[in-house]
């Protein structure tokens, strides 16, 4: 009995708790803003910015379109889920400053998925409830492949900025910004191959990771064909991600010319250290998850001197400025791929809408049946590739740029 | 040659396990108590050292000093406010508690620092040692780390044996009925076993993150597993036994990798844990207790 | 709950009829408030889970409270479940078209799978005690997750292929379809999973539980956990009894797994969902709803699943309270000094009221 008791104690103190975070996100535009980011005290200054804005700008914008934003905010990938949310934020703030869509202003919401699909589940459905009518999500790609199941029930027009896994666009309402993992794996191979590189290739990856192992997949299978040698293919998981000692001494015995890292940068950069401290030094080549790199705090840029790395996006580029220093002033800290891919999202978002002719008042279905079409007629010159298009399959049709970090930058080859 | 470098390796990771486990095995050995926040502490002795090193320009000896001093208060805060009040109640009520701890740590470290991972600058600074003409390359942290280990448990073990509060620990954990009535202040020597189990976590923090250099609010967690895994292992509630339980592991988990599957090791390191506690139920130095009706 | 006398009995009948009540009940009441068109979106994404987490918590009672062996590897259990579930659900896909049939196949079949390997845990684990156990069905957890992480199975029109390489070494044919697929698991499972099912699936799981406390075989098995030698000497097979209680325990976890596998789309064995973690959490709900007892594992299950969900207007404070919450409600409800204030106040308000009568 006293278990009911106190059980029933802590649902009443739950349920006040809801209770007041309830009031404050019913109440306006800006409030409703405030309760979804991160960091209360940013998004409060950003609130404020975005009321600001709202009232300068009050004639020419009615009413809004809320775009959701998923990613992991909290959790150990909770990284990429900010950047992702906060990328998503500027260009929306960007997109209201300069008119919004069609008179309308976009509203972003994103709520935390903790990376994992049951969550992100749940995330998508709190999103509902908020109103949304369309998604910019999902961030990791096995809870992108969850919610994408539940968008195409939906009739939800959904664009992942960075869910690379082939099933997250497999419906013909999702759409993504990155590269797919084939595309990677392929395309590093043949970036290896062409620019005769190395023949000796080792491959270092996570493979308790989707992403990580699909890349590697595909690079495996296309190697032969470009002359790549796999002398050793060594994996680590989710649980033993901090020492890749005996990994790089396998590489390093077996010869391996080139090491390459379908990996994040948050392992990769101890990769990096540890090779260091063994005094191995092949070429580093990584994919777009390594960009980011150089914004490990604390992390000695002069280890990555020379890395490569395939990626659509590299903060320190000339037309990426603009972004990396709005960036940095509102967050503190250098905008990886993850941001570019949310930002270049919201922008298409953006696009299509004003292609389509969409108005705030739509329900979710309409606009998710208006936009489909409209984006495989939109160009985007954005952060993450000039002129991309995108294609029926849901996928984007752009150029892979090969990054080398020269100096403590990344720099476009 | 390879194996020699694969195998010290292990022993350096071995030896942090064991410094954790020691923390874990005294904590059990005396309150009966699994600490599933200890692993946390860990995370929060790495913070500290690396805020006041990077903060101060400090020296790394005043940011372990800083990190063992905030580890101990930590130990001890939590002693008192979260455990104290629980003794007495049944076992698994506490550990539920220490879970409810290990999350509030790793959330309020999300709040402070952020999730990105932060590079450890190692705190040692000693030149690797070269041996049979540069094929074999032990580096400092590795040798620091297995001498702090050797260290820490020989003046742990001359603390126990050679002290009023070690001996009093002794009997604590032998008996806390009888220890009472001997005049012994139970909650004090609790007490004192939380604070040197967190000071060695601290330690254990400070190298864990010079030989492996990533830094999060979820740092602690594995290795914690790990250590206590090290700790059955050995014997849970035996101090030499937390020490080779650890070891073993490492060697273990790092040769696996090597000669296995990088893929596989923790079910292999898993497996050996399993088959020995088939074949000696309580550990290798574990107690055997007779049951009696 | 407490062996009961004989005279009890009735009482025992009554107080597991309420136990049914509440969950038939629950199932009546959100469809009324969905018919209302009251339901949120997010409450009715949850309601599957809620019904997950319900079912792990009353299979892990019984191994943890009735059983009294402390178990850190519920999860394991649950993702051979899921894992077998939804292996079938795809594999049969040509061969059964019913989606519903299929999931009722998939469902015996996560069941039995999950049994299997709970009986061959429990062999060898069983002979363990305390926290030996534990980290003994820790480890098992852990070495399921890593080996499923690393398996790969296929198929085509020669048969299953199997490997614990990567897809390639599969050899299958053009036409082949790679089923689970390492660490990117089984992806493309159809929902199935509906609340109507898992209410259903929760009231078997009772069924089967609380008749089994209250037949010969769970006096048995009770007996082991209040005094093993004891239980001995009248001459309690005690490896029988708990092996027949951790396989039970351990396949209807596995059905709880192919109920989350049926509910979304990619199945993947990480950390998170199929981890210690997670096994860590199922034992939370137990201990909050107190050890032993059921009704009390259903109702800590339901708020602790939907507490960090209703608390997100709260971004990132929200794990903070709920770690708070879980540690002040384990004080309050454990902690000797707390159970006595209780105690006096409890009197205090019976005392008071049985003046006020008089």
């Amino acid at each position: 009995m006293k278990k009911v008791v106190s059980l029933g104690l802590v649902a009443a103190m739950a349920g006040s708790l809801v209770a007041c975070g309830g009031n404050s996100a019913e109440t306006t535009t800006a409030a409703a803003t405030e309760t979804t980011a991160a960091e209360a005290k940013e998004t409060a200054a950003q609130g404020e910015k975005e009321e600001t804005e709202a009232t300068d700008g009050g004639a020419a914008l009615e009413g809004s379109f809320k775009v959701g934003v998923i990613g992991p905010l909290t959790g150990d990938a909770a990284a990429y889920g900010l950047a992702v949310q906060h990328g998503a934020e500027i260009a929306a703030e960007e997109i209201n400053a300069a008119g919004g869509i069609n008179g309308a202003a976009i509203e972003i919401q994103a709520q935390d998925d903790e990376a994992d699909p049951e969550k992100s589940v749940n995330a998508y459905n709190t999103l509902k409830d908020w109103g949304m009518q369309m998604l910019v999500g999902t961030t990791t790609s096995g809870a992108c492949i969850a919610v994408a199941a539940e968008t195409v029930n939906d009739n939800m027009f959904q664009i992942t900025p960075s869910g690379s896994a082939v099933e997250c666009v497999a419906n013909p309402n999702a759409f993504r910004v990155c590269f797919s993992d084939p595309d990677q794996g392929t395309a590093s191979a043949q970036y290896i191959g062409e620019n005769k590189m190395a023949t000796k290739v080792a491959i270092i990856y996570d493979s308790s990771s989707v992403y990580s192992d699909g890349i590697r997949e595909t690079f495996v299978s296309e190697a032969p064909s470009q002359g790549i040698e796999i002398v050793a293919s060594e994996a680590f998981t989710a649980d033993n991600k901090t020492d890749f000692s005996v990994q790089l001494d396998k590489a390093k015995e077996a010869g391996a010319e080139l090491v390459f890292l379908p990996i994040y940068y948050q392992e990769a950069s101890i990769i990096l250290k540890q090779a260091a401290d063994k005094e191995f030094k092949p070429i580093f080549f990584g994919v777009d998850g390594m960009d980011g790199i150089l914004s490990v705090e604390n992390f000695d840029t002069s280890l990555a001197e020379g890395v490569m790395l395939l990626t659509p996006f590299a903060a320190d580029a000339e037309d990426a400025k603009g972004f990396t220093t709005k960036y940095v002033d509102a967050y503190g800290e250098t905008p990886n791929q993850f941001a570019a891919d949310a930002y270049d999202a919201v922008y298409a978002v953006a696009e299509a809408a004003k292609v389509a002719g969409i108005t705030p008042d739509m329900g979710a279905s309409d606009i998710c049946d208006a936009l489909v079409p409209a984006m495989t007629q939109i160009t985007i010159d954005g952060l993450t590739g000039t002129g991309t298009t995108w294609n029926e399959a849901g996928e984007p049709n752009k150029d892979p740029k090969a990054v080398k970090i020269v100096g403590g930058k990344y720099e476009m080859q | 040659m390879s194996f020699l470098s694969y195998f010290i390796n292990g022993i350096s990771l071995g030896s942090i396990y064991a410094i954790i486990a020691l923390g874990y095995t005294m904590v059990y050995g005396i309150a009966k108590m699994l600490n599933f926040a200890h692993g946390d502490i860990i995370m929060v002795g790495a913070f500290t050292t690396f805020t006041v090193v990077s903060t101060h320009s400090g020296n790394p000896l005043v940011g372990i000093l800083a990190a063992v001093l905030v580890c101990t208060v930590l130990g001890v805060t939590i002693e008192r406010v979260a455990y104290r009040p629980l003794r007495g109640a049944s076992p698994l009520a506490v550990l539920i508690t220490a879970i409810g701890v290990s999350y509030l740590l790793q959330n309020v470290a999300l709040l402070l620092f952020g999730s990105n991972s932060k590079q450890f600058t190692s705190v040692v600074n000693i030149p690797a040692l070269k041996l049979a003409e540069g094929q074999l390359s032990i580096s400092g942290v590795t040798m620091v780390t297995i001498a702090s280990c050797i260290i820490i448990m020989i003046v742990l073990t001359t603390f126990i044996n050679k002290t009023k509060m070690g001996q009093a620990m002794l009997a604590v954990s032998e008996d806390k009925g009888a220890a009472t009535l001997m005049g012994i202040d139970v909650n004090r020597t609790i007490a004192v076993t939380f604070a040197i189990g967190s000071a060695l976590a601290a330690i254990a923090g400070v190298l864990l993150c010079s030989a492996y250099p990533s830094l999060t609010p979820y740092t602690g967690s594995m290795p914690g597993i790990k250590a206590f895994v090290a700790a059955v292992f050995g014997g849970i509630g035996s101090i030499p036994g937390a020490m080779i339980g650890g070891i073993i592991l490492g060697v273990i988990e790092n040769l696996s990798k090597a000669y296995i599957s990088s893929q596989l090791s923790d079910a292999i390191v898993f497996s050996v844990l399993i088959i020995v506690l088939l074949v000696r139920p309580t550990g290798i130095l574990g107690k055997t207790i007779h049951e009696k009706v | 709950m407490k062996i009961k006398a004989k005279g009890v009995t009735n009482q025992t009948t009554i107080q597991n009829l309420i136990t049914y009540a509440i969950v038939i009940l629950f199932w009546v009441f959100i469809q009324i408030w969905s018919m209302a068109g009251q339901m949120t979106s997010l409450l009715n994404g949850l309601l599957v889970p809620i019904c997950t987490y319900v079912i792990l918590a009353v299979s892990l009672n019984l191994t943890v409270g009735i059983l009294g062996e402390l178990s850190l590897g519920h999860a394991g259990f649950m993702c051979v479940g899921a894992f077998s579930g939804a292996f079938f659900t795809k594999a049969m896909a040509s061969v059964i078209p019913s989606v519903g049939l299929r999931f009722a196949i998939a469902l015996l079949v996560g069941a039995a799978v999950a049994a299997l390997f709970g009986f061959l845990i429990g062999i060898p684990v069983l002979r363990l005690k305390g926290d030996y156990l534990a980290i003994v069905t820790l480890a098992f957890g852990e070495i399921i997750k890593n080996l499923i992480n690393v398996l790969y199975v296929g198929k085509d029109s020669r048969g299953l292929h199997l490997s614990i390489k990567d897809v390639a070494s599969l050899n299958l044919e053009p036409e082949g379809e790679v089923i689970i697929k390492g660490a990117q698991g089984i992806t493309g499972t159809p929902k199935a999973s509906t609340f109507t099912v898992g209410i259903l699936l929760v009231l078997l799981a009772l069924f089967i539980i609380l008749n089994l406390v209250n037949s010969r075989t769970g006096r048995a098995i009770m007996a082991i956990r209040d005094n093993r030698i004891a239980a001995e000497s009248v001459g309690i097979n005690i490896t029988k009894y708990k092996l027949l209680a951790f396989t039970i325990s351990a396949s209807i976890a596995g059905v709880a797994g192919v109920l989350y596998s049926h509910n979304l789309s990619s199945l993947a064995a990480t950390p998170k969902n199929f981890g210690y973690n997670m096994s860590i959490m199922i034992l939370v709900f137990v201990v909050l709803g107190g050890i032993g007892n059921i009704r009390g594992s259903i109702i800590a299950a339901v708020i602790l699943t939907a507490l960090p969900e209703l608390l997100r207007s709260l971004n990132n404070y929200r794990m903070l309270i709920y770690a708070i919450v879980l540690i002040v409600m384990m004080l309050f409800n454990s902690a000797p000094k707390a159970i006595a204030m209780r105690e006096r106040l409890m009197e205090r308000i019976k005392g008071g009221k049985g003046k006020g009568a008089a």
